[in-house]
């Protein structure tokens, strides 16, 4: 296992009032770490604290020096009427993005609006692994995705290169124990 | 015919040209925030600026970008975009426009200009400051476009990493303020949002990429800046309702494709 990209200790977090924590846990380079627990117990907080749409209460969060992470929505990519190919959206996130997933072949000149939820899901997490950043935060990747979409995600994420770590949270412990080393249960 | 030639309307002819090319891009990046109505939110507040001008009395055109300096000072009070706020500017500034120009017959001559949209009447002020502003959006557009597409699918992105946003959200806001306030100022009060709204309207059903968006946003603005010209000089029509009538038939092309999902 690699270096710290991120250590949170003893952080409680929530929005009007604390809902979660107090947790602490850290991630290292090469290591994907999951996070799950009931539905209501506030992993999704943990990380929109990261993302500044949550508040922290108590404890710290830690980056790495020189360590930068790449958040992917719960709720996907926004949608409405919008012309943006999947192409387009690949190149906001990265100038190479990797290439696409089988599920996903032979849509690159597609709009978004014109994807199905599960698709536009897995855009959502490719854009985020795409990007060139060492941490990866991923806040229930597998929505709306169909069993071929989980296969390319369960094959991208264990495949993740060694200087790059990853928080996953899900309330699906199949995909977890898939692809973590480790899981917290938070909440339970 | 001559008309169309006379050295006279050339400055217009430019003035126009360069707005109908300019206003469609940042009325796509404004339909893409779904703040669009900040386009009729700033000219109605900068069409107040050119009234108030007349009355005091000041340069219309500086009193107008004043006013609109104003309106992105309150925008930026704001953390969260909609549209609540461009809504009471409009209200605002419609009110203010109104009462000023029944104060004197000068305001009364610019409220009324606002409103037909006498293009004809734009000047070398009206040019240098066009230019200025294409020059500002030419250079800060590119380097904001990105980041406000991220903030639009991935609000997170940036936010992870200590970027909360509020410079691009400045600087897009004020060059929104400025380049709807200088249209005011040329083609009138409607014609402004016209230009800014309808071509992305059409661009964001039909285009199937954001470049072909912007592009195709940009080509509908000129050509049916090009047409009204033509059209109010030949057949003697005020330019601004103009623009706004051809601008509303070319909103039909968004049939040519049929709405996603």
């Amino acid at each position: 296992m690699g270096r710290r990209l991120l250590t949170i200790s003893n952080l409680i977090a929530g929005y009007r009032e604390p809902m979660v924590g107090p947790v602490s846990l850290t991630v290292r380079a090469g290591e994907r770490l999951g996070i799950t627990g009931p539905n209501g117990c506030g992993k999704s907080t943990l990380l929109r604290v990261l993302a500044g749409e949550a508040r922290a209460f108590a404890g710290r969060i830690a980056y790495a020096p020189g360590v930068h992470a790449v958040c992917q929505a719960q709720d996907g990519l926004r949608t409405g009427e919008i012309p943006l190919n999947v192409m387009d959206c690949l190149h906001l996130t990265s100038d190479s993005p990797l290439p696409l997933p089988e599920r996903l072949r032979g849509t690159e000149r597609q709009r978004l609006d014109a994807l199905s939820g599960g698709q536009r899901q897995l855009l959502a997490v490719w854009m985020a692994l795409s990007a060139p950043r060492q941490l990866l935060l991923l806040d229930e990747p597998t929505n709306n995705m169909d069993p071929a979409g989980r296969e390319d995600l369960i094959r991208a994420l264990t495949d993740l290169p060694a200087h790059r770590g990853a928080l996953i949270v899900s309330h699906e412990q199949a995909l977890l124990e898939a692809v973590c080393q480790r899981i917290e249960n938070i909440g339970g | 015919m001559e008309l169309l030639v006379d050295p006279l309307f050339r400055i217009p002819f430019v003035t126009g040209l360069c707005l109908s090319l300019l206003l469609p891009l940042l009325g796509a990046y404004l339909r893409l925030r779904d703040e669009w109505l900040a386009a009729l939110g700033f000219v109605h507040l900068g069409g107040a600026g050119g009234v108030i001008g007349s009355v005091v009395p000041w340069p219309p055109l500086a009193t107008a970008l004043g006013a609109a300096a104003l309106g992105v000072g309150l925008r930026s009070t704001r953390r969260r975009a909609g549209n609540d706020g461009y809504a009471v500017m409009i209200l605002a500034g419609w009110a203010v426009m109104i009462l000023g120009a029944s104060l004197d017959h000068t305001a009364r001559v610019m409220g009324q200009a606002l409103i037909d949209g006498q293009l004809y009447f734009t000047g070398n002020a009206h040019v240098a400051a066009v230019a200025t502003f294409a020059l500002c959006l030419g250079a800060l557009l590119p380097a904001l476009s990105r980041r406000l597409l991220r903030a639009r699918l991935m609000p997170g992105f940036d936010a992870v990493n200590g970027s909360s946003g509020r410079l691009d959200t400045l600087l897009f806001t004020a060059l929104t303020a400025f380049g709807v306030t200088l249209a005011a100022m040329s083609v009138g009060v409607m014609a402004a949002f016209a230009l800014t709204f309808i071509p992305p309207w059409v661009a964001f059903r039909v285009a199937i990429s954001w470049r072909g968006a912007l592009a195709l946003a940009t080509l509908a603005g000129a050509v049916a800046f090009t047409a009204s010209f033509v059209v109010a000089l030949l057949v003697d029509l005020p330019f601004g309702p103009t623009l706004v009538a051809v601008l509303v038939l070319l909103a039909a092309l968004r049939a040519v494709r049929r709405p996603p999902g």
